[in-house]
């Protein structure tokens, strides 16, 4: 009970203008509510720029979340391009033993080598592959949130499924929120830890 | 009359309930030249009415019939604008002030 | 307590849950031009003026001079006018501002807070809310996007009150609460609508059968006079705010006053800030008092009309205190709310160490161990008894 209290998970999400970052961080933000759990979606506030690294950000916990500052140590960092790997430190502040999981072809151990990093978890999964297999389009911020989910477990996929339907289902095509699930359940499958 | 108090202000915001009430605020006093209308003159064309900035100018039947000095303020727009040259301004008198 | 209605948790972004209450409050008239970052309440509300979901007239102006003006028209005319604006949108409502008070229009304006320019910032400070103290116009400031969604529709009935009548802003972090995608209980249309009532004036410019004049000249004669009196509608609405945050109590469960208390009590060292700062500032209460360390907060909801008397009983006996300030006032002793605070305390015969921290300009964050190296200041400042340099810089580079 006391360690429920307590639980806040924050999460950092990397991506480039136009990706979805800010959607894809509400749309984790909001499956907690599922859970009867509090949380929290915030861009890097300022103008948007396509194709510019940004950073956005999301908090779930247990308790009401009543601070409003920048996750300056994230349990979980999602990347959506790994082209970032080189632009952006995107482990930075990450905890030792939280998650990377980045959109990539690569194996975990590869992405290891290319940060030369030692501490956290690695998670993997070709998000944009996915995307374009069932959306069509390379929009991998969906297929993003199944990665976080197998990685972190910090919303169900439950959660996941009724924000993608409500959300999504107000501007998209029914056949489109049925990919997008399509989208999150073949990442949950596919994403690889090492 | 003495001036009312802030707890004696009866609406906010300096609003003005009672309308009409600029009848009481006589600009003819404000008069040092005073325009005389010669009848004679006359067209009834109205460019006066239009062009008095007071609102002095009395009609009656359709008819320019001559000026309110309670409000005129002697300006002279009248004398200027007419076209029959039926309206002259001439001296002000001190005795018939607020005739 | 039976009268209390229960809302719906959903998930929104800051800006629109501001606009989710203009629609329920229904204005008569919105007249106002987009600007970052409140650009998204402006859009949301167009959108439910086009779908048909208010009655309200929608004026697109040509700029926040206009916006102003057209409230302060329909104002006049008796409508309940509302509008929203940031930054250098207020800046140019400017001389609109005082005409909107000084005629006693009960205006409800929604500010996302945005610093001014230059150099060119569209982030969050209150240079533009706190530059504009001196107006007329009431200031709420709102902690999280509950409150402000809530403040808004507190303020219509705030601004309305007949001792009042004066035009209010609802203040919110622009981008740090305003797009912050957060739950909010969002009550059912029909409660806000019994909140707010129908707004009855006491004179209205379209009343043909009741003549009146707005806004005439009035110059050594009574001017002073209408503005002693625009002080009193000032000086009266403290108790309004109170008893319209106790209503909304009653109705909502959230109950508001003109400050809130954080383990303030029995705290030696508290911190005195408005706006989104003190929901970051009372998880670090939190922690400290974990650690046995006697801190608190004292959170200013209303800073005008400023609540000096509260503030300066809950201050008085502190060890040592330390005023926020997310805005500059050039050239002046120190800032906004420090000057504000002081005052209060010397007024009331008490005399605290204070000092002053500006923080946040121009968006710059405030994060937790910031907020922790101010306690330890002032438990230096205690220990010392020196509180040189009065100002201090938070997070800025030397
Ligand atoms: S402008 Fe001259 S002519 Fe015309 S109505 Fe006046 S006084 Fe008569
Ligand atoms: S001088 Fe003529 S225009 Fe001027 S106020 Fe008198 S009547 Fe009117």
């Amino acid at each position: 009970m006391s360690e429920k209290r307590q639980r806040l998970v924050e999460i950092r999400w990397h991506g480039r203008g136009g990706q979805g970052s800010v959607i894809a961080s509400e749309l984790l933000a909001e499956a907690a509510m599922d859970e009867g759990e509090y949380f929290q979606a915030f861009p890097d506030y300022g103008p948007e720029r396509m194709g510019a690294p940004v950073r956005a950000y999301t908090r779930i916990s247990t308790s009401p979340i009543r601070q409003h500052h920048q996750i300056i140590d994230p349990d979980a960092v999602a990347v959506l391009d790994m082209t970032l790997l080189g632009v952006v430190d995107v482990t930075e502040g990450l905890k030792d033993d939280g998650a990377l999981i980045v959109n990539t072809s690569k194996s975990p151990a590869e992405i290891r080598q290319i940060l030369k990093l030692d501490k956290a978890r690695v998670y993997t999964v070709d998000a944009s592959r996915i995307a374009m297999d069932t959306l069509g389009r390379n929009i991998p911020n969906t297929p993003m949130i199944g990665a976080i989910i197998k990685a972190t477990g910090v919303v169900s996929r439950e959660g996941v499924v009724r924000t993608i339907q409500e959300r999504l289902g107000a501007r998209l095509s029914k056949g489109m929120v049925e990919a997008n699930v399509r989208a999150v359940e073949r990442a949950l499958a596919e994403t690889q830890q090492g | 009359m003495k001036a009312k108090g802030w707890k004696e202000l009866t609406t906010q915001g300096a609003l003005i309930a009672e309308p009409g009430n600029s009848d009481t605020y006589e600009t003819g006093s404000w008069r040092s030249r005073r325009p005389k209308f010669i009848p004679e003159k006359c067209s009834h064309c109205f460019i006066c009415w239009v062009f008095c900035p007071e609102g002095s100018i009395r009609v009656e039947d359709e008819k320019m019939v001559g000026i309110d000095l309670r409000y005129c303020k002697g300006c002279g727009i009248c004398a200027t604008e007419c076209p029959r040259d039926a309206i002259e301004m001439g001296e002000e008198f001190v005795a018939e002030k607020g005739a | 307590m039976e009268t209390r209605v229960k809302g719906k948790l959903l998930a929104f972004r800051g800006d629109e849950a501001v606009a989710e209450a203009m629609r329920q409050i229904n204005p008569d008239v919105v007249a106002a031009y987009p600007i970052t970052p409140q650009t998204e309440t402006v859009q949301a509300f167009s959108q439910f003026v086009a779908n048909g979901e208010v009655d309200t007239e929608f004026i697109a102006v040509e700029s926040e001079h206009a916006a102003m003006s057209a409230c302060i028209g329909a104002a006049a005319a008796g409508g309940r006018a509302q509008t929203a604006t940031s930054g250098p949108g207020l800046a140019l409502m400017w001389e609109m501002l005082w005409v909107a008070s000084g005629m006693r229009l009960p205006i409800v304006m929604p500010v996302v807070n945005r610093t001014l320019s230059a150099p060119i910032n569209i982030l969050c400070d209150h240079s533009d809310s706190m530059g504009a103290r001196d107006a007329g116009w009431l200031q709420l400031y709102a902690e999280s996007m509950q409150e402000a969604y809530d403040n808004t529709i507190q303020a219509v009935r705030i601004a309305e009150h007949p001792r009042v009548m004066l035009p209010i802003m609802s203040c919110l972090d622009g981008f740090i609460l305003g797009h912050s995608f957060e739950p909010i209980e969002i009550l059912p249309d029909e409660a806000v609508r019994e909140f707010v009532g129908t707004y009855k004036p006491g004179y209205s410019l379209l009343d043909v059968d009741h003549p009146v004049t707005y806004g005439p000249i009035d110059f050594h004669g009574h001017f002073f006079e209408h503005k002693r009196q625009q002080v009193d509608g000032m000086e009266s609405a403290p108790e309004v705010v109170l008893q319209v945050g106790r209503e909304f109590g009653e109705l909502t469960g959230r109950y508001y006053g003109l400050t809130e208390g954080y383990e303030l009590e029995d705290a030696d060292f508290v911190i005195v800030a408005l706006g989104s700062v003190t929901g970051t500032i009372k998880t670090v209460v939190d922690d400290l008092r974990q650690q046995g360390q006697r801190v608190g907060l004292l959170r200013i909801r209303c800073f005008r009309p400023f609540p000096a008397q509260e503030i300066a009983q809950a201050l008085g006996n502190k060890k040592a205190v330390a005023v926020l300030d997310r805005s500059l006032s050039f050239g002046a002793q120190a800032h906004q709310v420090y000057l504000e605070v002081v005052t209060a305390l010397y007024t009331h015969g008490y005399a605290p160490k204070v000092v002053n921290y500006v923080y946040g300009i121009g968006g710059r964050d405030t994060l937790p161990h910031e907020v922790e190296q101010v306690y330890r200041e002032l438990a230096e400042v205690d220990k010392t008894g020196v509180i040189q340099p009065v100002v201090r810089y938070l997070t800025v580079r030397e």
